[in-house]
């Protein structure tokens, strides 16, 4: 299991301006999609991202492979700060060490492209100049997502191909540079069900053929489950729990973790769980107050929540995290 | 799993040609559906034919010395002229005695020339300033905004005049400008507007993430994106250019010796246009030769607009 940290993240931090049509109104709102998130991840390891739509998952791993450019905060792997990386060799090779699977595969693929070109893209930006290594990497990489025999899917166009074989080939294309590092954004979500557990398997069986080490983002608590090592479970914008997925799944500290894991579905008919409730939506974080993200839903929170900034994550258990006044 | 293997390939260029045909085979196809497609393509073969007969004409069976576009006269007709139609000059004579079947067929080829070249020229800069004002925005697309602005409120013919005046503008340097002006114009928003659906695309997100630079996004994905636009666009302005040398011409401010626009314009300076039942043989062959090539132009236009927005399909 996990080796040496490959990747630390510290009080990472993305903004989005917001325009308000406010009549006269010149103020400017952000929404924090992003605020104050830590945690490492280790080589070898996949990382779990969880949590409802629009609470920054997906902007967590965009601003993780330099798609966009922090508030604030630190990114370092290896030890390398890869926020100071800006062009040139350095981000050149930072490219081949950090990939990124895309939630849509009917929309990451480019439709007028065939799939040796899709997944010889990165071979030809990174100056793999010979064709016929690039063709040999291509088929090998197609291979070895389970598109086999390559040379019939190699000239297909994207359309030809069904969901979970496009996936495959944003799989390829991810990882026909040999990254380390690879940002996997819900890469089942828009797939048939029948087929989510073929993806699941390979980006496993990848894990140990090419070495790589995994941010898996999900909203699906089980694929969490059957995927991830360690969890952080995010709640607009913030990480509120973190730690092992068996002992995050099976003990659950935080109030929102709680209520996520009541809304799952249980095998076991005859297990009883305390029912927890949690009040009213998420909405979009634009300029959230002080306190506690959690509390206008949270069951237990009190007026010592309010009147504190936002909790901070504490170590409750070794390695496991929680963000709560009450905890 | 396998280790290494070798895997034998096609060459490359064999494959892309291959899939090249299939694709315009399918395209043809639906363009062939359209009806209007082929109907505007016929009428452009159509005029190709005509272009194409004129010198086979000239060097059998018509004299030079009669039926030279420009330089010709009937001898035998001295005092009828402009004669209606007749066996020896099916469209009639012009005011000066010139064959104006010859006439119209000899000018159709400067019309071809001078519509695809301006489309062309249009059509290049558009798709260039429509895809790098959408990928980079800022100032750069504010400034050729603005631009567009501009040249679409700008009274051309007043320009043209002004031109006229100083340098002479025949038929190349009319396509040149009108190819310019056009490509800086109303074009750079609408492809501009497609480019931008085109940038927001995951795809392009995962060039960056392979280490694309602007360039290499801009040649490979957005252009290939919205080149179908492009050509599309490439066909209604071959349209606009015929229309508005044909103006020009009437209006006498081209230096070019024969064309649709001028054989309008010699009816017109011999006062020929007022007796409008009359001497209709002087604007009918050129009036309707332009609207049926602009037209052929419109209807190819129309049927590729098909293929380009499947949503217009019918079924
Ligand atoms: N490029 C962007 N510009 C402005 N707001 C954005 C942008 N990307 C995401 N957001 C906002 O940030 C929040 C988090 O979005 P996202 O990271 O996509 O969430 P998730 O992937 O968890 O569903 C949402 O409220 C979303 O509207
Ligand atoms: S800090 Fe208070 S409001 Fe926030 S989760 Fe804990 S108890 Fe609820
Ligand atoms: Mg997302």
């Amino acid at each position: 299991m996990p080796g040496r940290e490959l990747l630390g993240v510290e009080g990472l931090t993305k903004y989005f301006p917001v325009k308000k049509r406010l009549f006269l109104s010149r103020a400017r709102s952000f929404i924090h999609a992003v605020d104050d998130v830590t945690f490492t991840v280790h080589e070898g390891e996949i990382f779990g991202l969880v949590g409802e739509s629009g609470c920054g998952k997906t902007t967590t791993g965009k601003l993780l492979v330099k798609l966009y450019e922090p508030t604030c905060g630190s990114i370092h792997l290896d030890g390398q700060d890869v926020i100071q990386i800006r062009r040139g060799a350095r981000l050149r090779e930072f490219r081949r060490r950090v990939q990124m699977i895309f939630q849509d595969p009917y929309e990451s693929l480019n439709p007028r492209m065939t799939i040796f070109d899709i997944v010889a893209e990165p071979l030809a930006v990174q100056g793999v100049r010979s064709l016929v290594e690039r063709e040999e990497r291509v088929a090998d990489m197609l291979s070895k997502v389970g598109l086999t025999p390559p040379e019939t899917f190699m000239f297909r166009y994207p359309h030809e191909l069904s969901g979970g074989q496009r996936q495959r080939v944003a799989i390829a294309r991810a990882m026909v540079l040999g990254p380390e590092f690879v940002v996997a954004d819900e890469p089942t979500s828009m797939l048939d069900v029948s087929i989510r557990a073929g993806v699941m398997k390979l980006l496993l069986e990848l894990r140990e053929v090419l070495n790589v080490s995994y941010l898996y983002i999900t909203h699906d608590l089980a694929v969490a489950r059957y995927m991830c090592d360690r969890l952080a479970v995010m709640y607009l914008g913030k990480v509120v729990e973190v730690g092992p997925t068996e002992e995050v799944i099976q003990e659950p500290l935080h109030p929102y973790t709680r209520a996520l894991i009541a809304a799952v579905p249980v095998p076991d008919p005859t297990y009883r769980r305390e029912p927890v409730e949690i009040k009213g939506d998420i909405s979009a974080p634009i300029d959230p107050p002080s306190y506690c993200r959690f509390l206008p839903r949270c069951p237990i929170g009190d007026v010592t929540c309010e009147s504190s900034p936002h909790p901070s994550l504490k170590e409750v258990r070794a390695g496991h995290f929680v963000a709560c006044h009450r905890l | 799993m396998m280790d290494r293997t070798t895997y034998k390939f096609e060459p490359l260029w064999k494959i892309r040609l291959r899939l090249f045909a299939r694709s315009f085979r399918k395209n043809w196809g639906l363009f062939w559906e359209s009806r209007i497609g082929p109907l505007g393509l016929f009428i452009i073969l159509g005029f190709a034919l005509f272009m194409a007969a004129h010198p086979i004409l000239m060097s059998t069976i018509w004299d030079p010395k009669v039926y030279d576009p420009i330089m010709g006269f009937d001898p035998k007709l001295v005092g009828q002229h402009p004669a209606p139609p007749s066996w020896a000059h099916p469209l009639g004579t012009d005011p000066i005695g010139r064959d104006i079947l010859s006439q119209l067929m000899w000018s159709t080829r400067s019309e071809f020339a001078l519509g695809i070249t301006a489309a062309v020229i249009t059509v290049t800069i558009g798709t260039l300033i429509g895809s790098v004002c959408a990928y980079f925005g800022g100032l750069i697309d504010m400034f050729f905004m603005r631009l567009a602005d501009l040249v679409m409120l700008f009274p051309f013919f007043a320009l043209l005049i002004v031109m006229q005046s100083i340098i002479p503008m025949d038929l190349f340097k009319l396509a040149l400008i009108m190819g310019g002006l056009g490509g800086f114009g109303a074009i750079t928003i609408v492809l501009k507007s497609q480019a931008l659906t085109v940038k927001v695309k995951p795809y392009i997100e995962a060039a960056k993430v392979a280490g694309g630079g602007a360039f290499h996004i801009i040649r490979n994905h957005i252009i290939p994106n919205i080149l179908p636009i492009s050509f599309l666009y490439m066909m209604f302005n071959v349209t606009s250019a015929i229309f508005s040398e044909a103006a020009l011409s009437f209006f006498g401010l081209l230096d070019i010796r024969m064309s649709w626009g001028i054989m309008l314009n010699t009816a017109q300076d011999a006062g020929y246009l007022g007796a409008f039942g009359y001497y209709w043989w002087l604007w009918a062959p050129p009036g309707a030769a332009i609207t049926l090539l602009c037209f052929a132009f419109y209807l190819v236009g129309r049927g590729l607009d098909e293929i380009v927005n499947p949503r217009l399909r019918k079924r």
